[in-house]
């Protein structure tokens, strides 16, 4: 289990590195002088020359990657070029929005998904199976936007329930944090309720089709204990995958959906980034949810040793 | 067999059972009019080929038939005087594993792979006993030993995949008779594993039987294993009973003309004449054959696995060469390395005189049609998307010959392996098992090769297509003078088609010489092993007699 | 084998590939998904030919008005025509989806039976693959478009690139495992070409997984190309797409709701139509590509 580990961790190295020359090639193979790229149309020679210094863009290409890469490892993400502040602590200052509702939309969406979807595998081919389908293409389908102006219209505006936008500090109390952060989680939940739901009647569909269930069901055991202790530990890695893979998902949910409620988090760190042009920050988010994303799905990985016995290598 | 089976009360009753597609009661029925019965101590054997409804029936008297697809309609099933059918599906929980229990073909899907074995059996404990921890332990440990499991406190710990799938079977009946049912339910439970391991399985369910007075209803497809194991048979076909009887009954005289048919196409154990010795020139030689694979792990050095070793055979033409061995013995390997379909790492292959082990790809290819391959699985073998005319045209398309020719001879093949000319049109799915096997014996022969390898070419098969098949490769060959390399696990098949019998083990040749030499007075003590296992070979069916003992000697 | 008696069940379902559509039809929730999806197809087509307001036109005398005779949803902000501005916004985005399909299908097909069939590339190219997609395909899009410049094409591009891996890997993935059929085996040994045996053999299994994936793309090309439009890393702001109109919306949410509910309505009957087509597809051509990996 441990030369796994180790396997699967040297194998995510290449793909960051992938992630780095990418993110490095965006600019430079971008037609056009990538300094007036960034500083705009009617910047001046002064305004360029600084930012070419800044991004060493007047070194050969090879040295710029490799001090790039150098800064990288030591941490040092570059400064943003609109407000002179490091990148890592801008992001410090925007983190805390961002990580609570994808925390708590990982939390809600397992919640709900993994008993819909077993249910709709248990009762196959029934109105519920049919139901939760029809949820889960909806659930695909409706954009986080569209999701997002529907919930607060109905609880924030026309119930007054919920605040309309906004957020608050946890230390400020949780309360208001709470209130806050429901309709961004209930938003941003139904694409991934409806991905994990969907993997889960797949997973189980074809777990519960296996020999050791039938052998199950011959032993005179219960059907609960059929559907959980045979059905759903083997569905579980499948599940487990779909959750690891769909965190891309929840990433490009997360910048929408502080968008829409307006929650000062790295998502809107981005997209303001974007639309100044500011591309330290730019690259450092692209690098940052990556790395992110493939931590995650190391996790994942992790996670399968403990749930199947034969993975091994 | 068992002196006592006419004595004891029917512990199971199965009276005009009729099972149908779906729910509902004028369906198409798949069980029709099945009666049956099997009393204390007694082995009913169930027997009949694909699509008879044997494990149908089986898995009705269980109560697991797929809901809302598979519904019975009719007839009464009792087991110890109970009536299943009506029962609601919480007393079908209590009596499964107390009263009738059941064991299953594939022993390697069969258990739960995230759960140790232990968990597994103590399930049946926890659910149906009051038994605590210990006491619980202490009784699967127990059965354990009794179906002769070694190091049963390991393996009590482990997982599934650490076990050999003749271990898991034992498992499995550990698991079935841990609560000593009256009835144990075995459908086809050694067909997955290899002789040597099925015959300890069969002596252990009948040891068990013997200790515990369980009843047993056996499915098989395998009339040896009939004459093995047997009280009473039962034969069944397209969902009906055609007859039923005692076994020496059954075997020495069947009533019905199915039956008949059924046990004169078993192939005997006994070598068929042997054919007189030829000179006909030597087409296939392999040297000294190796194929080692290198596993490559993270951490320590590559481990090699030598899946064939030193394997040095020679083929004459209008001859047959059989390859037999269990699963992991390295024949397939041996048949792939001579086809190039897998590299060699060493030694050498001739084919018609020409060295073809250490040619490149492309000057491969001119050779390519003098030996071809017929696969094991008939469905996989054909691509589903492209006629059989043009299958079988493919390979001399490939060598130049015109389109409208090569179809041509498509419809002459076809006629050749006895299917209709308009076949040549149509698609793999719209024929059975057989009829493909027969269709990649034309696409095979398409090319006029020298050699033909058949690996494992009618395992797939039920018996009586299987003896089809076996007349059909021995007419061509009869007729087109083709060598024939034939690759195999059973003993039966390899004594009726083989000039002469290599055995193999662990990647070696252990045995090789002609097949009546080798099958009848074995040298090596595997290839003993090998015979003795052999299901039923005290029995002639073809002939409805013992064999006779001078013959086995 | 235990229920080796089901008639049919136990055959694998081979038909010859053929080109049927019957499945647009196979369940009323299908049809009625065929018939949105061919409406409002029709409604983008017919656009210029449609007695409509012209949906540039600005008119600052008839700024945000309720629905009307005149104008059957009302105006935005600048006075135009919301009706108007929706169905010429269906435009872009079917375009996009279509495009975004056909793209990077093209592309990842391409790689992914290269990648299938030498093995010295794929683990190159895998490697690539799984890097493109660690990156959040709305990350990807943004950065591409922030650096070249928001016009159809650089959203087309900035579209597709992140939907290549995901065809690549599945294109990949069929072809290792048809490569392992015996049928590919007997091709070889009866003397087929490498290329023979990639266009005959290989090849035609892709195309029913692909022609599902393809339309999984569309549906979320358009998802995406709405996305950027509302961020406002899109199409240029004047264009009407349903992001944007949306875009506009969001200022004057609270006072008038419709600018963001017609265009969601829109964008999600249009995405949910082409799912369901989608998995419909699936379970008529592919029964066995049953789960579904997690594009946005």
């Amino acid at each position: 289990m441990f030369g796994y580990l180790v396997r699967r961790i040297l194998a995510a190295i290449p793909v960051m590195g992938v992630v780095a020359l990418f993110v490095f090639l965006l600019l430079r193979l971008t037609p056009g002088d990538p300094a007036a790229i960034i500083a705009g149309d009617n910047a001046s020679p002064e305004q360029l020359e600084r930012i070419r210094t800044m991004l060493g863009l007047n070194e050969p290409l090879y040295v710029q990657f490799f001090t790039w890469i150098g800064r990288l490892l030591r941490g040092d993400l570059g400064v943003s070029l609109i407000s002179n502040v490091p990148v890592l602590t801008m992001i410090g200052q925007r983190i805390e929005p961002s990580i609570s509702i994808a925390v708590a939309t990982i939390i809600l969406s397992i919640l709900v998904a993994v008993p819909l979807g077993t249910i709709a595998a248990w009762k196959h081919g029934t109105w519920i199976d049919r139901f939760v389908m029809v949820l889960s293409v909806v659930g695909f389908s409706v954009p986080v936007f569209v999701i997002g102006y529907v919930l607060i219209q109905i609880f924030a505006i026309d119930l007054r329930w919920l605040p309309v936008q906004g957020y608050r500090s946890i230390a400020a109390g949780f309360g208001p944090f709470f209130e806050r952060i429901i309709l961004p989680t209930c938003t941003l939940s139904f694409i991934y309720i409806a991905l994990i739901a969907r993997m889960t009647r797949a997973a189980m569909l074809d777990v519960l089709n296996e020999d050791y269930v039938r052998t199950a069901r011959a032993k005179g055991l219960r059907e609960t204990a059929v559907l959980l202790r045979h059905g759903l530990r083997n569905a579980a890695v499948p599940v487990i995958t779909v959750i690891g893979t769909g965190f891309a998902l929840l990433i490009s949910g997360v910048v929408v959906t502080e968008s829409v409620f307006n929650l000062p988090g790295i998502g809107r760190l981005t997209v303001d980034a974007v639309l100044a042009r500011d591309y330290p920050v730019i690259q450092a988010m692209i690098l940052l949810t990556s790395a992110l994303y493939v931590a995650v799905n190391l996790l994942v990985d992790v996670a399968y040793t403990l749930l199947d016995p034969r993975i091994r290598y | 067999m068992n002196e006592q089976a006419t004595s004891g009360s029917a512990v199971l009753e199965i009276n005009d059972l009729a099972v149908g597609l779906g729910g509902a009661a004028r369906s198409q029925r798949v069980i029709d009019g099945i009666s049956l019965h099997v009393r204390e101590r007694e082995t009913l054997c169930v027997v009949g080929e694909s699509g008879s409804g044997k494990s149908v029936t089986a898995l009705t008297v269980m109560g697991l038939l797929p809901k809302r697809v598979l519904t019975p309609v009719g007839g009464s099933v009792r087991l110890a005087g109970e009536e299943l059918l009506s029962a609601s599906s919480k007393r079908l929980r209590q009596l499964r594993a107390t009263t009738m229990a059941m064991i299953f073909q594939e022993p390697m899907t069969a258990l739960n792979p995230v759960v140790p074995i232990g968990r597994q059996i103590d399930e049946v404990l926890r659910v149906h006993t009051d038994l605590d921890a210990r006491a619980r332990r202490q009784r699967i440990l127990q059965m354990m030993e009794q179906v002769r499991l070694p190091e049963i406190e390991r393996i009590f710990a482990s997982y599934p995949h650490r076990l050999s799938g003749g271990q898991r079977q034992r498992i499995m009946i550990a698991m079935a008779l841990v609560l000593k049912p009256k009835l144990l339910i075995a459908d086809e439970p050694t067909t997955a594993l290899d002789v040597t391991t099925q015959k300890q399985i069969l002596t252990l369910i009948r040891d068990l039987q013997r200790d515990h007075g369980t009843a047993v209803l056996f499915i098989t497809h395998d009339m040896g294993v009939v004459a093995e194991i047997a009280d009473r048979v039962a034969v069944m076909r397209n969902g009906k009973l055609v007859e039923t009887g005692p076994l020496d009954t059954i075997l020495r005289a069947p009533t019905m003309e199915y039956t008949r048919n059924l046990l004169s196409s078993v192939p005997s154990l006994v070598p068929r004449p042997p054919r007189p010795r030829t000179d006909e020139p030597v087409v296939l030689e392999a040297n000294e054959l190796g194929k080692i694979y290198r596993e490559h792990s993270f951490f320590g050095h590559a481990r090699e696995v030598a899946a064939a070793q030193d394997v040095t055979l020679t083929l004459r033409k209008g001859r047959t060469l059989g390859i037999v061995g269990e699963s992991g013995s390295g024949k397939s390997t041996v048949a792939r390395c001579i086809l190039r379909l897998i590299d060699p790492t060493s030694g050498r292959v001739r084919l018609a005189g020409h060295e073809i082990s250490n040619l490149s790809r492309r000057l491969l290819r001119s050779h390519r049609r003098r030996i071809q391959i017929i696969f094991q699985d008939p469905y996989r073998s054909l691509n589903p998307r492209i006629t059989v005319g043009e299958t079988i045209a493919e390979g001399p398309v490939n060598f130049g010959v015109p389109h409208a020719d090569a179809l041509a001879k498509s419809r002459e093949l076809l006629e050749l392996v006895g299917l209709p000319p308009d076949a040549i049109s149509r698609f793999p799915h719209q024929f059975s098992g057989g009829q493909r096997q027969r269709i990649a014996i034309a696409r095979a022969l398409a090319l006029d090769p020298d050699v033909l390898v058949a690996d494992e070419a009618v395992s797939a098969l039920d018996v009586s297509v299987q003896a089809q098949v076996l007349d059909l490769l021995d007419e061509i060959q009869t007729r087109l003078g083709v060598a024939l390399l034939f690759i195999t696990h059973d003993l039966r098949v390899a004594a009726q088609i083989c000039d002469d019998v290599a055995v193999m083990q662990h990647g070696r040749v252990v045995e090789h010489g002609s097949a009546a030499q080798v099958l009848t007075s074995p040298q090596q003590a595997y290839t003993r092993s090998l015979i003795d296992a052999a299901p039923g070979r005290g029995w002639d069916f073809a002939n409805f007699r013992p064999v006779e003992t001078a013959a086995m000697s | 084998m235990a229920i080796e008696t089901l008639p049919q069940a136990s055959l694998p379902v081979t038909r010859p590939f053929g080109r049927r559509l019957g499945f647009l039809t196979s369940t009323p929730i299908i049809t009625a998904a065929t018939v949105c999806l061919g409406l409002i197809t029709a409604l983008a087509i017919l656009a210029p030919v449609l007695p409509l307001h012209d949906p540039l036109q600005l008119a600052p005398a008839q700024r945000l008005k309720p629905a009307s005779a005149q104008f059957l949803l009302g105006t935005d902000a600048y006075g135009r025509d919301l009706l108007s501005r929706i169905i010429y916004g269906g435009r872009i985005s079917l375009l996009i989806g279509l495009g975004a399909a056909v793209c990077s299908i093209g592309v990842g097909l391409v790689i992914g039976l290269i990648s299938g069939f030498f093995r010295w590339i794929d683990a190159v190219m895998m490697r690539i693959m799984d890097g493109l997609m660690a990156i959040p395909s709305i990350l990807l899009a943004i950065a591409v478009i922030s650096l070249s410049g928001a016009s159809l094409t650089t959203v087309l591009v900035a579209i597709t690139i992140p939907e290549i891996p995901r065809v690549a890997r599945l294109v990949r993935s069929v072809v290792l495992s048809a490569r392992e059929e015996p049928y590919v085996e007997a091709a070889i040994s009866v003397g087929s070409s490498m290329g023979k045996i990639m266009w005959r053999h290989l090849m035609p299994n892709t195309i029913a997984p692909l022609i599902v994936q393809g339309t999984y793309v569309c549906a979320s090309a358009i998802l995406t190309e709405a996305i950027l439009s509302f961020l406002g890393a899109g199409i240029s702001p004047e264009t009407p797409t349903w992001g944007n109109i949306m875009a506009e919306g969001r200022a004057f949410f609270q006072v008038k709701p419709s600018l963001i509910f017609w265009p969601g309505l829109m964008l999600s009957l249009a995405i949910l139509s082409v799912n369901l087509i989608g998995d419909a597809a699936r379970d008529a051509l592919d029964p066995r590509m049953r789960q579904r990996g997690g594009e946005a």
